[in-house]
């Protein structure tokens, strides 16, 4: 046996650090570990409970508005003004987390996933009219090749002027992404970590200059979805088809959904979505329920073994633990093991027959000539995300045109003496819940259960390994020195380390003390 | 071509949710497409060789171009996050030839070869939230670090939650032109003035607002946010006039009370962030250091 460690695993945000065990070609095991722990939840306790909202933004600087959200739904429930939230307040708030998820996903396909694919070096004899093509032409005659260089070397596949047009896609797709954070800022103040997203609604009301500028960013990254970001996927997925075939998982899925279409306290039954919640495993659809969820800590650097339950005081962190090996947690449904994001997100709600979803995924399915059992792969990760991209900017540019200047956009609350709340919505990169419970008009305890830790959770007390080691165990990597394959399937989840370190986090049963519809 | 000069960066990230790096991605002149491949000004460009959220290659193929050697000096280091110090597993970075880097040990094996270090942000640069009570990891700025361990090398701070692309990029493109800032062009933290010279309440376009007495009562309303908490009056930034998203809007813009995201004093004793500021902390708060 060959063991090979990939660590950093670089494109992904945060700390992540893989261990492969190849028998010849093939992976037999596979160890994902998350390598920083900041320990929000202790930070947040005793603080006001309003400032979560800023304060959970900063677990993750690519994905802050999805803990923003989560935040304001917990405290929205927790101060019992969820029903309240007017139209624009709620509609503003899901503008504000569509901005962020397609800046989020235009971000991950282009910069950080598709340098696994993509050589840029063929812009080396570029001699076209490109200016983005042109400077990198320019940079890479100078020999200073950072950071483009070194990278794992080999399986490029596509031909040159599909390339080059990923390349110059790639410079386009940073303009893009900028104009999704501008875009985000026109109701969000700034990003990121933005300053809209507040209890009751949103800080500040439509009006037509507003509307205007939101509209015209929407239009082009529109615009940037249907002509680029979807055809490059395709483009890459033509080359690399045998990744529809490769890092399927553990092949159930769960997800929060997203996008309220009335407002709720409710932390997900009770909750009108564009894209329901649900799980889907074994070929069947289900509700979910999140009294199913548990943790262990078996192999994670904290005291104990698990699952912990919430407000477990005594919990605290055990860098040196015997057999842990990751600051992450596993999280575990049903007692079984989930993948969340946005292919957990198309698939349960392709299942349960949602019109945005299924003709979409059919026409997707028909154009590169696949079932939709390949969508549990690599590629179909990526085409999942794409697709989760386009249905957010069509129906953001639906939205748009429901707000209504003038009206209110926040409801009035003030902070209870007691209250405890829930909030779920899935985050780019999928599932993310927070729990507030809130004592003496303070913050008394605070707890996340985020996508990452789902999916790069380490193996759990019965040793089932989580989603992204399953999904690398079982593959053949052609070449042990340049491992394409394990780095292509642990990018393929998107993952986020920062969001997925966490202390206290809760079990099933006690979520009973939560307001649940 | 004409002669370009290449100046070797290398970004570690420590106890960061990469926000810094996301902002900076959001630069807009130079953009960063630009900052990456063109010469920042003219004959000089960057060459960013290590920042583990942009750059192609992995594990060992991506620590292969640290800066290895003790003759190895001619870089920048650029740190984004917190430095946690209670326990070197906190925060490890990467593992090559079967040892595990901790970004203890590894940022100030580096930052004691390097010819300057960029704090980019507010952990980085004082400690930030993850040094916020009860700071579970010891997390602390580079500069106290450093300090600790009686490391010396010049030490430019552009704090902020995140920080605005410009401060960075400006700042980078300031070096270059004319080598490190002199103590006269920052603060006493570290900032400099050219960016963090005046507070945020000095330069609000709601100050007529506050100069009238027309104050907001919850902090969406209009008028002056003091009441419902604005750290404006103690936040050194100039926010107001450079705004953000390439000018798009700011946080008061958004009704949003500036929170002194840029200040050592955040999250701690600029909370809570929603209240009014406690007025006797004023003259202290803007030139209190964590460390």
């Amino acid at each position: 046996m060959r063991k090979i460690v990939i660590d950093p695993v670089t494109r992904i945000e945060g700390h992540l650090r893989i261990e492969v065990l190849l028998d010849g070609h093939e992976v037999k095991e596979a160890k994902s570990a998350g390598t920083l722990f900041r320990g929000f939840e202790i930070i947040l306790r005793g603080r006001s409970p309003v400032d979560a909202q800023q304060l959970t933004q900063r677990v993750c600087g690519v994905c802050p508005i999805a803990h923003a959200t989560a935040s304001t739904f917990a405290l929205d429930a927790a101060f019992g003004i969820g029903e309240k939230v007017p139209d624009n307040g709620r509609i503003l708030r899901n503008l504000i987390l569509g901005s962020n998820i397609l800046q989020s996903h235009i971000l991950h396909f282009y910069h950080l996933a598709a340098l696994d694919y993509v050589d840029v070096a063929a812009a080396a004899d570029y001699a076209g009219e490109n200016d983005d093509l042109l400077a990198i032409r320019d940079f890479i005659a100078r020999g200073q090749l950072g950071p483009f260089l070194p990278r794992y070397e080999g399986d490029y596949r596509l031909p040159k002027e599909l390339n080059l047009k990923a390349t110059a896609d790639y410079a386009e797709a940073l303009r893009i992404r900028r104009i999704s954070h501008e875009m985000l800022s026109v109701f969000g103040g700034k990003m990121p970590h933005q300053c809209g997203i507040v209890p009751g609604g949103a800080s500040n009301g439509p009006t037509a200059s507003k509307i205007a500028s939101f509209l015209g960013r929407l239009d082009t990254i529109r615009r940037f979805i249907n002509d680029k970001y979807i055809p490059d996927v395709f483009a890459v997925a033509g080359a690399y088809a045998d990744h529809f075939a490769i890092g399927a998982g553990c092949k159930r899925y769960l997800t929060y959904g997203n996008y309220d279409q009335a407002p709720s306290s409710a932390p997900l039954l009770g909750r009108n979505r564009l894209l329901a919640p649900g799980i889907y495993a074994d070929g069947k659809v289900g509700k979910l329920d999140i009294a199913q969820i548990t943790e262990a800590v078996t192999h994670s650097r904290f005291e104990g073994n698990g699952p912990l339950f919430p407000h477990h005081e005594t919990t605290v962190p055990q860098p040196e633990k015997k057999g842990a090996y990751s600051w992450l947690k596993s999280p575990r449904y049903n007692d079984a093991v989930y993948e969340v994001g946005p292919l957990a997100a198309i698939l349960v709600n392709y299942a349960n027959g949602n019109p945005v979803v299924t003709s979409l995924v059919d026409s997707a399915l028909s154009a590169a000539g696949l079932q939709a059992e390949a969508l549990s792969s690599v590629m179909g990760r990526h085409l999942a995300r794409a697709l989760h991209a386009k249905i957010t900017a069509d129906a953001m540019f639906d939205w748009v045109g429901q707000l209504k200047p003038g009206e209110p956009h926040c409801a009035e609350w003030t902070i209870p003496a007691a209250g405890d709340g829930c909030g779920m919505v899935d985050a780019p990169r999928g599932a993310v819940a927070h729990w507030v419970k809130i004592r003496e008009h303070k913050t008394a305890n605070y707890q996340l259960v985020v996508p990452t830790t789902w999916n790069a959770s380490p193996a759990d007390d019965k040793d089932r390994p989580g989603p992204i080691e399953q999904a690398l165990i079982g593959t053949k990597v052609k070449d042990p020195k340049n491992p394409f394959e394990v780095v292509r399937i642990v990018r393929s989840f998107d993952p986020c380390l920062a969001c997925a370190v966490h202390l206290v986090t809760p079990k099933g049963e006690k979520l009973g003390e939560f307001r649940i519809a | 071509m004409a002669e370009v000069r290449e100046y070797p960066a290398v970004w570690l990230q420590g106890g960061s949710c990469s926000g810094c790096v996301v902002s900076v991605l959001n630069a807009v002149s130079p953009n960063i497409r630009q900052l990456l491949v063109d010469p920042v000004v003219p004959g000089r460009h960057v060459s960013l060789r290590f920042q583990p959220t942009v750059m192609a290659g992995s594990g060992e193929v991506a620590l292969s171009v640290l800066p290895g050697t003790e003759a190895d000096k001619g870089f920048v280091l650029i740190v984004e996050g917190s430095i946690p110090t209670a326990n070197p597993h906190y925060c490890m970075i990467g593992e090559t030839g079967g040892h595990e880097l901790s970004m203890l040990e590894k940022t100030c094996e580096l930052a004691s070869r390097a010819l300057a270090v960029v704090c980019v942000g507010t952990c980085s640069s004082f400690g930030g939230i993850p040094a916020g009570a009860p700071n579970p990891t010891g997390s602390k700025g580079l500069r106290a670090v450093l300090a600790e361990r009686g490391i010396s090398v010049p030490v430019v701070n552009i704090p902020g939650c995140p920080p605005h692309p410009d401060w960075f990029v400006h700042t980078v493109a300031s070096v270059l032109l004319n080598g490190l800032p002199g103590a006269d062009a920052l603060d006493d933290v570290g900032r400099p003035l050219e960016f963090y010279g005046r507070t945020i309440h000095e330069q609000c376009p709601r100050r007529p607002d506050f100069d009238a007495g027309k104050f907001a009562k919850k902090h969406r309303d209009s008028g002056c946010l003091y009441l419902v908490g604005c750290k404006g009056p103690v936040t050194y930034a100039d926010c107001p006039t450079r705004m953000w998203n390439s000018g798009t809007n700011w946080c008061v813009g958004a009704n949003g009370p500036c929170i002194g995201c840029v200040e050592p004093s955040f999250p701690d004793l600029l909370s809570p962030l929603y209240e009014k500021i406690c007025e006797e902390r004023l003259p202290r708060l803007a030139c209190t250091t964590r460390s």
